[in-house]
């Protein structure tokens, strides 16, 4: 856990005193809506179909177990008792009311939670691997880059008002848990023959009305440079970035129109004139933001303990050990991953009762802290191997220990037309029929890896287009239709989806992603191709053939 | 932003102006009484582009008490009843069309 300082701490409380204001002086009738707008949206409030939408940061995905309350807290006394973790690292509220706005946002405040960079035509709330600092094999921790990129990115006076958001993704593993090829920077850690800690930069990948994917820009920058180096790309995007048509305004677009080459050489130049700054990072820096992290005091403990061996006689144990549990940096420890994903339920939503436990669970078995992954399930990063099977018992209990961690039923999905005035169709729906249909927990590992990522409209926030089988809802003539595309992926081999063919109705969705898994097990080469790998060794024929044939 | 008289307005049918509460967001309609209704059989309905124009207008004049005003159609059943016109105003109106998440 990161623990602020005093800066932080007055940052984030002055924040709220002037939202206070804002909103009273909006409520007393002297700020105008459009007056208002902004300064509402600079606090993560938008609004929404119904009411008011509140988007609160989960910086690099870390949360402590009373940050965690805190939100219980917010859902219970100022929502409808629940939250919704979103594919960025955030959860949202979706039916606060703006007269409690200031209160919900200082009772966030005094456990150093805030809403600050959630919206706006700014550098976004910065993410990273939700399994940071104790991944096997990760060459170091990226959540204290993550900080550093945030103390300055916040607030910064010259890119608060950029041509459109800006997002960037860190990961430190050779398997991308972050989708940092499908940000606006997306930055790798490596490091050099001298054994020095530096980046892969990748700029210009988005999803959105038009997906590209990240390209190299430079494929080492020493981490001393990293901030200015940064600062380059948003200098050169903040200039040349189109401001005229909305559709066009992201770095993608600039990235793509000027071509890689040239955007990397006005970067270059504009880097060679300021890199030797005060932005310069020396070893100090870092290391000062490397000690405010605090880190779990580890035992000695055994992989095998006489606890798991005992429990995995049970087949639903086992199922979950299976594929919700995974290999951690240390002796003894597992990272585990609470699926959102129940059976019939909405994707990424939480109670606050089952925040408030998962808060308790945290403090008995994961040193109190708990990890938001853009995948829209929650993670217990450090948990004892023995302890696993008394873990099991209560996340069973409450809701969060379906077996479905990376299968068909861990479904990507926005909150489609339900909640969303951008929506065109909904999502949710959809995300609960298929949950019901591929129920089957043997059917669902006879499948394997298999991601489903579901949008309802073109913005793209269900990263429909990087999903092994990408859901987009469209309106035509006044019904919900939908897109499908496959063979997207989102990680370190990313790629966009290619469409299957025309659009079908709400009520065909699931009886079409049925056949293309039907498709699917009869194609593939062996049980363990997965379907990412089977299509992109057979292409879409094979898939729009058996969708299409009948229909 | 562009005022309501001077938009290009289009209606095919029975429309009426809709919002959110400035307050709490809560969904409201433009009654005839020149207020706000959460009530949709309470809205003033109307059935021109010059009427929509007119309600659009003095929606938009009341910044304090509504969000973002715009006409959204709907359907005049036989008995009088009245229906959003469309599956978002349907939304807006009834609610999400799945069950809300439930403490235990």
């Amino acid at each position: 856990m990161y623990a602020y300082d005093e800066i932080d701490r007055t940052l984030i409380n002055e924040r709220v005193s002037e939202f206070r204001d804002q909103v009273k002086r909006r409520l007393a009738g002297e700020l105008t809506e459009d007056e208002f707008k902004m300064l509402r949206l600079m606090n993560g409030v938008y609004l929404q179909l119904h009411a008011y939408m509140f988007r609160v940061a989960i910086p690099y995905g870390t949360l402590s177990s009373p940050q965690l309350r805190k939100m219980a807290h917010v859902a219970r006394r100022y929502d409808r008792g629940y939250g919704h973790f979103t594919t960025r690292q955030n959860i949202q509220f979706n039916w606060i009311k703006l007269a409690d706005l200031p209160d919900a946002l200082e009772d966030l405040a005094s456990v150093g939670i805030h809403a600050m960079q959630t919206s706006g035509n700014c550098t976004r709330n910065v993410t990273t691997d939700q399994w940071a600092g104790v991944a096997p094999g990760e060459v170091e921790d990226p959540r204290i880059w993550a900080e550093l990129l945030r103390q300055y990115s916040t607030m910064h006076p010259e890119f608060s008002f950029l041509p459109r958001k800006f997002k960037i993704a860190i990961t430190a593993s050779a398997h991308d848990r972050a989708a940092i090829k499908v940000h606006d920077i997306g930055l790798r850690i490596h490091k050099n023959e001298a054994g020095e800690t530096g980046f892969e930069v990748l700029v210009g990948g988005g999803l959105g009305r038009t997906p590209f994917i990240g390209k190299v820009i430079k494929p080492f920058v020493h981490g001393r440079d990293i901030l200015s180096y940064v600062e380059s790309i948003l200098r050169v995007y903040n200039q040349y970035g189109r401001r005229d048509n909305i559709y066009k305004a992201r770095i993608k677009i600039l990235v793509h129109e000027l071509g890689i080459e040239k955007f990397a050489a006005e970067v270059e130049d504009e880097w060679l004139a300021t890199r030797e700054s005060s932005l310069t990072l020396d070893n100090e820096v870092v290391e000062d933001i490397r000690s405010r992290f605090s880190y779990p005091h580890y035992q000695k403990l055994s992989d095998t303990p006489d606890e798991l061996a005992a429990a995995s006689a049970d087949p639903h144990f086992a199922r979950w050990l299976k594929n919700s549990v995974a290999p951690h940096q240390r002796t003894g420890y597992a990272i585990v991953t609470l699926s959102l994903k129940p059976v019939g339920g909405p994707p990424g939503d939480a109670t606050a009762d089952q925040m408030d436990a998962v808060a308790d669970l945290a403090d008995k078995y994961s040193f109190g802290e708990i990890r938001v992954g853009h995948e829209q399930n929650l993670a217990l990063p450090s948990v004892a191997r023995r302890d696993l099977p008394a873990l099991w018992r209560q996340l069973d209990k409450l809701g969060l220990a379906t077996p479905n961690v990376n299968l068909v039923t861990d479904i990507i999905a926005c909150p489609g037309l339900d909640y969303c005035s951008l929506a065109n169709t909904r999502s949710i729906p959809i995300a609960q029929e298929l949950t019901r249909r591929f129920a089957n927990n043997d059917l669902a590992e006879l499948i394997g890896r298999l991601h489903i990522n579901i949008s309802g409209c073109i913005n793209a926030c269900g990263h429909h287009h990087v999903g092994h089988i990408g859901i987009l809802g469209v309106e035509k003539n006044g019904e919900e239709f939908f897109q499908i595309t496959i063979g997207g992926r989102a990680d370190e081999h990313a790629v966009v989806g290619t469409l299957i063919g025309p659009a079908v109705p709400f009520a065909e969705v699931a009886d079409v992603i049925e056949d293309i898994v039907e498709a699917y097990l009869a194609l593939r080469a062996r049980p363990d191709e997965l379907f990412v790998q089977t299509v992109e060794r057979l292409g879409v024929e094979p898939f729009k053939e058996r969708v299409y044939a009948t229909r | 932003m562009t005022s309501p008289l001077q938009q290009k307005i289009k209606i095919t049918g029975p429309s009426v102006v809709t919002a959110n509460r400035t307050w709490d967001g809560v969904v409201i309609y433009r009654d005839a009484h020149k207020g706000w209704t959460t009530d949709l059989a309470e809205a003033a309905i109307v059935r021109t582009a010059d009427d929509a124009r007119a309600l659009l207008a003095e929606s938009t004049a009341d910044d304090v008490g509504a969000i973002g005003p715009y006409i959204a159609p709907v359907a005049v059943n036989d008995n009088g009843t009245v229906e959003p016109g469309n599956l978002r105003e349907q939304i807006r109106r009834k609610g999400v069309t799945i069950d809300l998440p439930a403490s235990a």
